[in-house]
């Protein structure tokens, strides 16, 4: 059979020509695109440098030994150490996450796994778990220091906790809340369909497979939350001043006040005339919380590397 | 003819407003393989579901008229003790990301067997009869995804043998694998069936005819409300269908 050739050599090279300009144009603006992205990260790459860089040098004739592990001597000279409020911190962060791990994690499990589970009456309960997803999302969004007013009416004054390690970790619980719940249902999510109706399907219970199946697939997520909540914790400042007094002394039980690294940072640079002690202890933070953050980037790997083999 | 293991009369399901299944009545043999065919979306894999509850967890579903397990009313069963009795494999293979041997043993654990010995002869047997044992017994805290694809699929097969029931739901269980995994899940299935009832999903009528001993042919309209069309033994729908659109299906004319 004879088929007409409709691709005659000209019509060919034409398209041809024209492929081979349009590819160079798209060439062009592709490299014009990723070079004015490489010059944006070069750009906040060079501040963050600057203003580590900046605090621990400042910072670093301050840090040794000692420094880390002599208290502060209070006062105006801004004089001694640091270790009191590196253990209040230490305190602080335990006692907030004993309280807001499980009662986060508890919320997640219950805004995610039960969510429209309700086979009667739903309608209800689905647009009440609306209305608290809803909440959740509003109250990741506020400005710490409206927690710390509200520790401050309801933990220091209402209840006359004081000014207190207590009243310091259920304002900072509330702070956190938040984080742990929105991370732990994110973790949640990603856990397979599949999964959950495969443990159904044996026999097992709607507890069970969430227990058994759905969390410890969910940990890693989970994990990632709580670490991204002890960086907040050791960051925050607005919070605990307005809760937590500033004796920079160790508290000696819940109803005692002390401030932590990051408090403490903050009255050295106000009160004091310590100028380089507050760097180092901002050096110290840095470092910890650069610290967590390599942990988290640690845990995420492992959990994009266990999906990965899911699928 | 075997006793009757399964069985659904005018039974009618509803997503929401949506009618998925109308009207149908079908007894389902003991100890012998039944496979669903019909083209996708006439509620093939819904009223597999249904033996087992699985629509329970999808809200807004409603039905109507009866199914019944060995004679017992299936939704006033206690559903934890139902899934006891009638497993299932999905279509695509889902062992849980745990070790070969906390896959198998899952079923009895949740179900409250404890004695490590017990366990241990469980997850032989299951997987033995899941044409298993010989490719993992040295390897079995190894990681269940670890597996090729067919393999998972025999240990999914072998985690629901783990609890003993009598009746095995598949759906679609070979629609992921290549043809020769696909041929040892066949033959898989025909050595279960001297001691299980199988329901089998397929729409590949092939393999409806290579498997099953019986067939029901669902089958919808522009309503895509889903109706069983004709049930018989497989050899009887394959060369004397006694509907029109069975016919068809079977001819390859609906694709
Ligand atoms: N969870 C659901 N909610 C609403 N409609 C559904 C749901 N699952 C299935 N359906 C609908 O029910 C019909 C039957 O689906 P399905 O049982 O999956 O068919 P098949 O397995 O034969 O392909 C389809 O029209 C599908 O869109
Ligand atoms: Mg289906």
């Amino acid at each position: 059979m004879n088929v007409p050739d409709i691709t005659s050599t000209n019509a060919m090279n034409l398209a041809e020509k024209r492929s081979a300009a349009d590819l160079r144009r798209r060439q062009a603006a592709q490299k014009l695109s990723f070079g004015l992205f490489w010059l944006g990260a070069l750009v906040v790459i060079l501040i963050m440098l600057v203003v580590v860089g900046y605090v621990f040098i400042t910072g670093f004739k301050s840090i040794n030994l000692q420094f880390l592990t002599t208290p502060p001597k209070g006062g105006l000279s801004g004089e001694g150490g640091i270790s009191t409020t590196v253990i209040t911190t230490l305190y602080l962060v335990g006692l907030i996450l004993a309280i807001s791990a499980p009662l986060g994690i508890g919320a997640a499990v219950f805004l995610i796994e039960y969510q429209g589970q309700t086979q009667s009456g739903g309608k209800f309960i689905r647009s009440l778990l609306q209305v608290v997803n809803f909440g959740v999302e509003t109250l990741a969004g506020i400005p710490s220091i409206i927690f710390g007013l509200f520790g401050y009416a309801l933990f220091v004054s209402t209840l006359k906790f004081g000014f207190s390690l207590l009243s310091a970790a259920l304002a900072g619980a509330c702070l956190v809340l938040p984080t742990i719940i929105r991370t732990t249902q994110e973790a949640l999510l990603t856990v397979p369909v599949s999964l959950r109706e495969g443990s159904l399907a044996l026999g097992a219970t709607r507890w069970q497979t969430i227990s058994k199946v759905v969390l410890p697939a969910a940990i890693p997520g989970i994990i990632t939350g709580i670490m991204l909540s002890v960086g907040r914790i050791i960051s925050e400042t607005a919070v605990f001043y307005v809760t937590l007094g500033g004796s920079y002394r160790l508290p000696k039980n819940l109803f005692s006040g002390g401030r932590t690294l990051s408090l403490h940072l903050f009255y050295l640079a106000m009160d004091t005339n310590a100028f380089e002690k507050a760097m180092g202890t901002g050096a110290v933070l840095i470092v910890s919380i650069i610290l967590i953050n390599l942990i988290i980037d640690l845990i995420s790997r492992k959990l994009s590397a266990g999906v990965r083999l899911h699928q | 003819m075997n006793a009757i293991k399964l069985e659904t009369h005018s039974y009618s399901l509803y997503y929401g407003k949506f009618r998925a299944l109308e009207d149908i009545s079908i007894e389902i043999p003991e100890k012998q393989v039944t496979a669903i065919i019909g083209p996708s979306g006439c509620g093939k894999s819904t009223f597999l579901r249904t033996f087992n509850r699985m629509n329970d967890l999808i809200p807004g579903v409603r039905t109507e008229g009866q199914a019944l397990l060995d004679g017992e009313d299936i939704f006033s069963m206690d559903v934890v003790a139902l899934r006891q009795r009638v497993g299932m494999v999905f279509q695509k293979p889902n062992p849980f990301p745990k070790s070969i041997y906390d896959n198998v043993a899952y079923g009895p654990r949740v179900n409250g067997i404890r004695e490590k010995n017990v366990l241990d002869e469980i997850v032989e047997t299951s997987l033995r009869g899941a044409a298993l044992w010989n490719e993992v017994k040295d390897n079995l805290g190894k990681s269940g995804l670890a597996l090729s694809g067919g393999q998972q699929q025999r240990l999914c097969i072998a985690r629901a043998l783990a609890v003993k029931p009598s009746v095995i739901l598949m759906d679609e269980p070979a629609a992921s694998l290549d043809p020769i995994a696909t041929q040892r899940i066949e033959e898989l299935i025909r050595q279960l069936v001297e001691h299980y009832t199988i329901v089998i999903v397929t729409h590949n009528m092939q393999q409806a005819g290579r498997v099953s001993d019986y067939t029901a042919f669902f089958f919808t309209d522009e309503s895509r409300t889903g109706r069983l069309v004709e049930f018989n033994l497989t050899r009887k729908i394959f060369t004397n269908p006694q509907d029109k659109r069975t016919e068809d299906y079977i001819t390859g004319r609906f694709g």
